[in-house]
Order: C-alpha cells, then structure tokens, then sequence
C-alpha cells in the first residue's frame, strides 16, 4: 500500500508547483463523494492557505463504457445507451445520434417530427437550466431557488412521461422521426407550462440577479476571455457568457432551427454571474422557440416511411405480409450502414454536442464516439479557479454546469 | 467540396501530398503522421481554424485498414470512397490499423474541416497537437486510456477514464467486451482461468 502511494504522488510531480514538494503548500482531495462536485468528480487541490495554487480535475468515476457496448450492439439497440450519457438531456443526446444515422443513411424525416423535435430538445434545455440554477444557486447558499425550479422542472417531467412512459430515459426521438405521436393532450399540456413558467423566470430572478450576497460571491469569479474560450474549445453558456455569440443552432442549424426567430444572449464578464445571466436568459428564449414551434405544429406523419431503416406501424402488421418482412428484419438484424464517416454536432444545454459516427457495411458501428460538452469544459478547471479561495471553487464548479455522465461517458 | 474550405485544402494536399476523403457535406484530409502537427499549425494560422472540436480514434482490428466496400445496399453506388486512394495508406509497410481522426472548426468560416491519421502497428506513436491546440490534452489522454496510442512529448500522459493500475485499453477491438463472472469463495480459480483477456 505505501509503496502505491508513493508512486502515485511521483506521477503527479509534473502537476504541482515546486512549493508542494517542501511541504509550504497542502494538497487536498475534494471528492469524488462530495454534495457540490455534482456528481463523482474528484478533484486534487493544492492550497496555499485558503487560496488555490492547482487545481487538478480527476474524472472517470462514472465511466461506463458506453462507447465500447455501442460497437456490439445494432443501431437502434445502441441508442437507447444515448439517454445515459447525459441524464439531464437525455432528448438531447438521442437528437444528435438520430441526426448522424439520418445523415449517414440519407434518412428523411417528415416536417412534424422536425417541429416536435424541435420543442422536445428545447423542453431539455428548459428542464437542464432550471435544474442547474437550483442546484447552482443552492451552492451558494441561496436555498428557496431551488425548491421553485424543481417545482417548474417537475411539470416538465410531467410532459415528457404524458409522452414517452418515462420520466428521463425516454428514447422518444429515433432515427426516421420519432417513437410515436405526442398524444392529443400534448399542446394543452405545453401551453399550460409555458403560462406558468414564464412569469416564475422573473421570479428566479428577483432572488438573484440583484442579490448582493450572490453577486459578492459570483461576480469577478472564475473568468475566461473569449480566446481562452476558442483555445480549449470551451462551448455553451461558458462562451456566451464570454461574449462569444456562438450557438450551433444558429451557426449550423439542424431540425430547422433557422426557421425559429431567438436572440443568442450574450454577457461579457467571463465570470460565473454572466454564465448566470445567460442561463436564465437562454431559458426565455427557449420558451420563444416553443411558443412558435406550438404555432406552426404541422399535422402528419411522425416517422420516415423507409420501410428499410423505421419499421412498420403496428396496424399494418396484421394486413401486409411486407410489413411483417420488415419488422422482423428491422428487429433481428437491423439496418446497414455504409461504411463512412460523419461528424453531426449539435447544441446541449452545455455546449457543443457531437457524435462521431463511423459505419462498416453492417448493421454493427465500427465507432460511435460523443464529443461531450462537459468533458471539453471541465478541462479548463485549473484555469478558472486559480488564485481563489477553496469556497469559491463550489460557485466555479456549478457554473461549468458539470454532468458527469456527460463527461465520462 | 465547399468553397470555403478550397484554399486550405488545395494549400496542405499541395504542401504535405495530403489525400482528400469526401462524405456527404464533409471533407477530410489524410494526412502521414509525422506532418500531424505542421498541419494543424499551418491551418490554425493561414485559415482560421481556430477550435479543436473532437479527436479520436477508429480501430480497424483485425482488418488492419478500413473494411473493403460494402456490398451495394443502398442502391446508390459504391458506398465507400475507392479505397486505393489513401484509405489504406502504407506506413512502414503495414497496412494501417487506426485512424486518429480530428475536427477542426474555423468561427469566421463557420465550417468544419477534418482530418485523419493512419497509424499501423499494436504500439503506435503520435506527435501531440498540444502545442497548436491546448485542449487536445484531455482528448489525447482519453486516446492513449482506450485505444493505447501514445503522444510523444505530452504533458500529462496518464489515464483519464479508466483507474490508473488497469491493463489493455478498452476501446480496441480486440479487447474483449466481456463479462466478469460473479465471484465466490470457491471459484476464484475458474474465475481468473476463464477472464477474457486483450491480446498483446
């Protein structure tokens, strides 16, 4: 056991400063099992005092594998693993992979799935963002956010089970289009929350955004100029919070977003405030997106008719032999996919989602890999808490918006 | 090809003998390993490709070069690029058995650009991108923790993902999926008789 440890503090020496191999400075471990890391994300510190010399993130506790068990699995099988990557976007994380299929095989997708798309992955933005803002908020010690967001955040829930079955792991959308229709009470259900939600976000704010203790503690903390953003490839609020105005929604717009009118909000202070402001900001927007997309709800076909990669409705089973033919090759052995490369990326409450898709011929991927916002934003960990005390690192972490399934996959 | 990648495409194919791989809207460059880095340089400074956005790896175990073309079964022609034009690019030769692929992303551009490496052998090595790119640290940390690819003179080449004692990497295709038998006082020796083990 000893000698253990004294081989993993020499693999470290390259990490910290001088001053920890004399003793003048303490490193410290914070986590995995922590309350504010949200989730299992260790951190190694080396403190001067109260202060943060080094800030090493040690990530990997949640890592399940998930892109190797993709390689064994067919394509539809494998994108129920999707929702577990980052559970807070599950709809999210099934959209990016569905579009890569659907570029790879040239699939269609009819305009009412396109729509419904659309506010379901901003649904997930919605019920995201209110859930970091408790929880973030909770971090510094502002305790009622939270039980107001988780209230709005549960109806929300609500929606997505009236839908799919399933409160969080839903694999509602699927290459082709989606499951199945929304039921009829959908809409009601959607503008029912929208009445309610949009007065509560000023709400939120009348806690916060003039609050003084939380201004204290979030203002000045944790800054990124926008080139250290491009630099470490840092995306999502982090960036706009920066005064970057990048959204991969509008830049290269997928599930036609360039049909929706939304502003992408942008602050420049680089500090967690101004993550803060365009989180909240970024929810009114996201509720903008699904008031037009309720209005233009076309009525149709949710899924592709190609018949060789969605399967048959049910109601055909029955009458056509063809029907039959197809459902049970689609569930046996599965579509093929050529034997190409693509690259789709899309917009997470986090930043930059993309899947890197790679087909060999078969109904197996050769590679599926999720470039995952968090795993590229934590890096930039060190950068972002040196120089302040240990209590702030709580409010750095939050405003990262850490997911750690979204991170180690 | 879109014509706001033509300039940067035209300068590397002309400058490192670079082959172009075409897929739907995206292009890729293939490029030898050891022009890795003078490569990204030459396109962060010249063309704007500012962001690293991904950087991967694809194992081709046990064909050792990407599969031969896919039966016709789209009815669209040949599925897959002709493969003689660098896909199986010899290095040292061995066919290649992986391919570190790259996105880059250019803000003023707003295009994509990608780039694929063939590395052949067990063991391969690779220049770190590091210096062009700062947070190709973690990407290529999580490279050499699955698929055993290792950056030469990379700041930090640790384990990311995995615990820093495990062996074999797991995302190899010759790493078993497998599955650990449930252990019991009495059957510890079948147990480790029967583990699935990564060939060397």
């Amino acid at each position: 056991m000893v000698e253990r440890q004294e081989v993993m503090l020499d693999e470290l020496r390259h990490l910290v400063s001088e001053r920890a191999l004399t003793g003048e400075t303490v490193l410290l471990n914070m986590g995995p099992q922590h309350p504010s890391t949200h989730g299992v994300l260790r951190l190694l510190l080396e403190l001067d005092g109260e202060i943060v010399v080094n800030c090493i993130p040690d990530i990997g506790f949640l890592h399940t594998g998930v892109e190797k068990d993709m390689e064994s699995k067919t394509y539809q099988k494998a994108e129920v693993m999707t929702d577990r990557l980052d559970y807070l976007n599950p709809m999210g994380n099934n959209l990016v992979y569905c579009l890569a299929v659907e570029k790879l095989a040239e699939l269609d997708v009819p305009p009412r799935a396109q729509v419904l798309r659309v506010i379901l992955a901003e649904l997930e933005r919605l019920s995201s963002h209110l859930l970091w803002l408790g929880t973030s908020a909770l971090d510094l010690a502002a305790m009622s956010v939270f039980l107001y967001t988780m209230r709005e955040r549960e109806m929300i829930q609500d929606i997505k089970e009236m839908i799919s079955g399933a409160r969080m792991m839903t694999t509602y959308i699927r290459p082709g289009g989606l499951w199945r229709d929304v039921p009829v009470e959908f809409e009601a259900a959607m503008r029912h929350y929208l009445e309610v939600q949009e007065p509560r976000i000023d709400e939120y704010e009348s806690l916060l955004t003039n609050n003084s203790l939380f201004k204290d503690r979030t203002i000045g903390v944790g800054v990124i100029t926008p080139q250290q953003c491009i630099e470490w490839g840092v995306t999502g609020p982090i960036m706009r919070g920066a005064g970057l105005a990048y959204d991969i929604r509008k830049a290269l717009p997928y599930s036609g977003y360039e049909q929706y009118e939304f502003d992408i909000p942008t602050y420049t202070g680089g500090d967690i405030y101004a993550r803060y402001r365009v989180r909240v900001a970024e929810i009114r927007q996201s509720l903008r997106i699904i008031h037009q997309a309720l209005d233009k709800l076309p009525y149709g076909p949710v899924r592709s008719n190609n018949r060789k990669f969605v399967p048959p409705p049910r109601s055909e089973l029955g009458v056509s032999m063809e029907a039959v033919i197809h459902h049970f090759k689609l569930w046996t052995e599965g579509f093929r996919i050529p034997a190409h490369s693509v690259y789709v990326a899309s917009e997470s409450p986090r930043g930059e989602l993309g899947v890197y898709m790679e087909g060999n011929g078969g109904p197996l991927p050769q590679r599926i890999h999720y470039r995952t916002p968090t795993f590229v934003n934590l890096q930039i960990m060190p950068l972002l808490s040196k120089g302040h005390f240990v209590a702030d690192l709580v409010g750095i972490i939050g405003s990262i918006d850490v997911v750690l399934g979204d991170c180690d996959r | 090809m879109d014509e706001r990648l033509q300039p940067a495409v035209e300068a590397i194919s002309e400058k490192f003998g670079a082959r172009l791989y075409e897929f739907r809207d995206e292009t890729s460059l293939i490029v030898g390993a050891e022009q890795i880095v003078e490569v990204c340089r030459l396109l962060k400074t010249e063309f704007q490709f500012d962001m690293l956005a991904v950087e991967t790896v694809v194992d081709y175990w046990p064909d050792e070069s990407p599969p031969a073309p896919a039966p016709n079964l789209l009815g669209e022609g040949d599925l897959r690029v002709p493969t003689t034009e660098g896909m199986d690019r010899d290095i040292e030769g061995e066919n290649a058995r992986f391919h570190v692929v790259y996105r880059l992303y250019s803000f003023p551009k707003n295009i994509f650009i990608g780039l694929r490496v063939p590395l052949s052998g067990n063991a391969p090595h690779l220049a770190t991108i590091e210096g062009v790119y700062p947070n190709a640290n973690w990407h290529e940390r999580e490279i050499w923790d699955m698929f055993g690819i290792h950056f030469d003179n990379h700041s930090d080449m640790r384990r990311i993902l995995m615990p820093a004692d495990w062996e074999g990497h797991p995302l190899r295709k010759d790493y078993p999926l497998g599955y650990e038998e449930v252990q019991f006082t009495f059957n510890l020796r079948d147990v480790e008789m029967r583990k699935p083990r990564p060939k060397e």
